[in-house]
């Protein structure tokens, strides 16, 4: 998807100023000139510039406002990067219940399936996969993975 | 002369050493499937250096970058899809080298001339770095607030075709520094109540989501070409280097110090090392009419350089904490973790573990003569593993990685952030290295900048009242003023119909 720069510049300009307003309510360092919005309202007034110049240069070009690039004109294609949105999102929200080797596998499962593995060869490999790097991590790292459903055959 | 045998000591352990196999191994593999790069292998070392002494955790990065650097042009050679972007200026000009039946020459000059330009781009590292530092030691806050400024500058003006959307991409990284309570007021800003953002965005979620998660993005919803593995006998790739390294003496050595000073520079690494050195080397060439018809000089130049770049980006990321390249900006973020905090005062306090990442840096490039071998020889393997296997793995790989960092799913929000964020900055033209380097050096642009102010009592002439100090501001505002100034002197451009 590429956007028309008067779009991103308007955006950015919007951001400018939005920071600009936040940024008042920064409190003063006691007996200092230069508190903590000094470097913020630089950084806002920069966006600002830079807003400014992307929106003009795209007003001029003439552009439509949105492109879509050819992929996003394909459902398979689209459906895949919002597919490994959404599984990031499920393990964000699962994992803690249902624990890391079920959310694992699952993720993998379907990843695997959409992008057309095999089903034996998928599930052979996501249950491996999914070990190897429970073991790798929890074993030999020690990170607290979720153990959630499994909880009682932990090991 | 204690200290480099204490760092030998560090280096020539079983535990060390087998590390370094291991990260080598996984340096040539990620290097030579397509769409994995060098820094999305250091971004995915990082969870498992984690937990590894400082030593180690550094020795990993280095060599699988070295190598990764290398293997990227194994498929350039023989698919003509490059491993890594780094190999992606010479990769036609590789696969003509092929299909004209000149495999191992191409192969093996890829290989002999990324271990030369590799250890030139040490012995720089060697060289320059302990003396850098020794003059950094006299640093004020005024010579770091304008080297910083400096280092992004270049990130912004040298290594993007649109200066004004690498300026956007600056500032957005040091929007994103100053969330949270890391400033020189102690004031929470931009939190919204949030208690994760007090501390700001975890660094190295959010490059595991920039590097690795915005490549699976690519894979996954980029329709993949069908490129087929050019089949060929590859014999000994060893065969004929002494008689290219006699011929092109000069080409080597301008490849590595190009390669070394573009790796030296905030924002650039290999990719444009080699893109640059490619086009210097046709430039130079008393042949320029065979460059793209599959000959061997420019991939000598530009091979030597992408791999010179990968040291020579050690040198201001160790000596000022200002990374060269987007590999030491992760590097940085390790560094902090294992308690070296980059600096020059490193090399007074931890000269032993300085000592150790040098010996590491010949060791690697010595190790990739045989491994790299191995690793053509493997190449029809490598190249075999299915993708559509591999990218699954490397997402719940990442997931890991990402929570790994402080036990906290909040990692794994910020690493899908930044991914599809990532990805939509790249397809509109806006480069990630600035919004790195912004997000890597805001907090130490900021302390510097306030503290000068203090001292200058305001007023902005006190920033050039000590020499290093302006003559680095004097550079600083050049840069910002050059394409103004080039402009100027071709005379107005003509107005766009």
């Amino acid at each position: 998807m590429k956007f028309n720069d008067a779009l991103i510049g308007a955006a950015l300009f919007i951001l400018a100023v939005a920071i600009g307003v936040h940024i008042r309510g920064f409190p003063e360092m006691p007996g200092q000139k230069f508190g903590a919005a000094l470097f913020p309202g630089l950084i806002a007034a920069g966006l600002l510039v830079c807003g400014t110049m992307l929106f003009v240069r795209g007003v001029r070009s003439g552009d439509r406002l949105v492109v879509l690039v050819p992929w996003m004109r394909m459902p398979q294609q689209v459906a895949n990067f919002v597919l490994v949105c959404a599984l990031l999102l499920f393990y964000i929200f699962a994992s803690d219940a249902l624990g890391f080797i079920p959310s694992g596998f699952i993720i993998l499962m379907a990843l695997f399936l959409k992008l057309a593995v095999p089903p034996l060869r998928a599930t052979v490999v996501a249950i491996i996969a999914t070990l190897v790097i429970h073991a790798l991590f929890y074993k030999l790292l020690r990170v607290p993975l979720p153990w959630g459903v499994l909880q009682g055959v932990a090991w | 002369m204690a200290d480099v045998m204490t760092a030998f000591g560090l280096v020539f352990q079983p535990y060390v050493l087998l590390v370094i196999m291991a990260s080598a191994a996984f340096g040539l593999f990620v290097g030579a499937v397509p769409g994995l790069t060098a820094t999305m292998a250091t971004a995915l070392l990082v969870p498992v250096t984690f937990f590894m002494p400082p030593v180690p955790a550094i020795a990993s990065i280095v060599t699988a970058t070295a190598m990764a650097i290398f293997s990227g042009d194994i498929p350039g050679a023989l698919m003509r899809i490059p491993g890594t972007p780094a190999s992606a200026a010479y990769t036609d000009e590789s696969y003509a080298m092929t299909r004209k039946g000149q495999a191992e020459t191409v192969l093996g000059a890829d290989l002999v001339f990324s271990v030369i330009g590799g250890i030139f781009g040490t012995i720089v590292l060697v060289a320059a770095a302990p003396s850098l530092a020794e003059v950094a030691l006299k640093f004020s806050s005024f010579e770091y607030f304008w080297l910083v400024l400096l280092g992004l500058s270049s990130a912004v003006f040298i290594t993007t075709g649109d200066p004004v959307k690498g300026i956007v991409s600056l500032l957005m990284g040091l929007l994103i520094a100053s969330i949270g309570l890391d400033n020189p007021a102690g004031y929470p800003r931009f939190t919204f109540g949030s208690i994760e953002l007090l501390g700001s965005i975890g660094l190295i979620p959010m490059m595991i989501g920039m590097f690795a998660v915005s490549e699976i993005l690519r894979f996954v919803a980029e329709p993949q070409d069908k490129a087929e593995m050019f089949q060929t006998q590859i014999g000994n790739v060893f065969k004929g280097m002494w008689g290219l390294f006699k011929k092109y003496p000069v080409q080597t050595l301008r490849g590595s110090v190009l390669g070394t000073a573009i790796g030296a520079l905030p924002g650039a690494g290999a990719d444009i090392a080699a893109w640059m050195s490619y086009a210097m080397s046709k430039k130079f060439s008393k042949e320029p009419e065979k460059f793209g018809t599959g000959h061997v000089e420019g991939i000598v130049e530009a091979g030597a350089a992408n791999n010179s770049a990968l040291a020579g980006a050690w040198i201001p990321a160790l000596v000022f904490g200002i990374p060269g390249d987007s590999i030491t900006a992760i590097v940085i973020g390790v560094l902090y973790i294992k308690g070296m905090n980059p600096g020059p005062m490193i090399f007074i306090n931890n000269p032993e573990n300085i000592y150790a990442i040098f010996i590491v840096f010949f060791l690697a490039n010595v190790l990739m003569i045989p491994l790299g071998w191995m690793a053509i020889k493997a190449a029809k393997r490598i190249l075999d593993v299915p993708r559509n296997i591999l990218m699954p793995v490397i997402l719940l790989f990442c997931i890991v990685g990402a929570f790994a960092i402080n036990n906290d799913l909040f990692a794994i929000t910020v690493m899908l952030v930044f991914g599809v964020v990532a990805y939509f900055m790249e397809e509109n033209g806006y480069p990630v290295a600035p919004a790195i380097l912004g997000v890597i050096l805001g907090q130490m642009l900021e302390e510097n900048f306030i503290s000068s102010m203090i001292k200058a009592d305001g007023n902005l002439l006190g920033f050039f009242s000590r020499p290093i100090a302006a003559g680095l501001g004097a550079l600083t505002v050049t840069i910002w003023l050059w394409p103004l100034l080039s402009r100027l002197m071709r005379g107005r451009p003509a107005s766009p119909a």
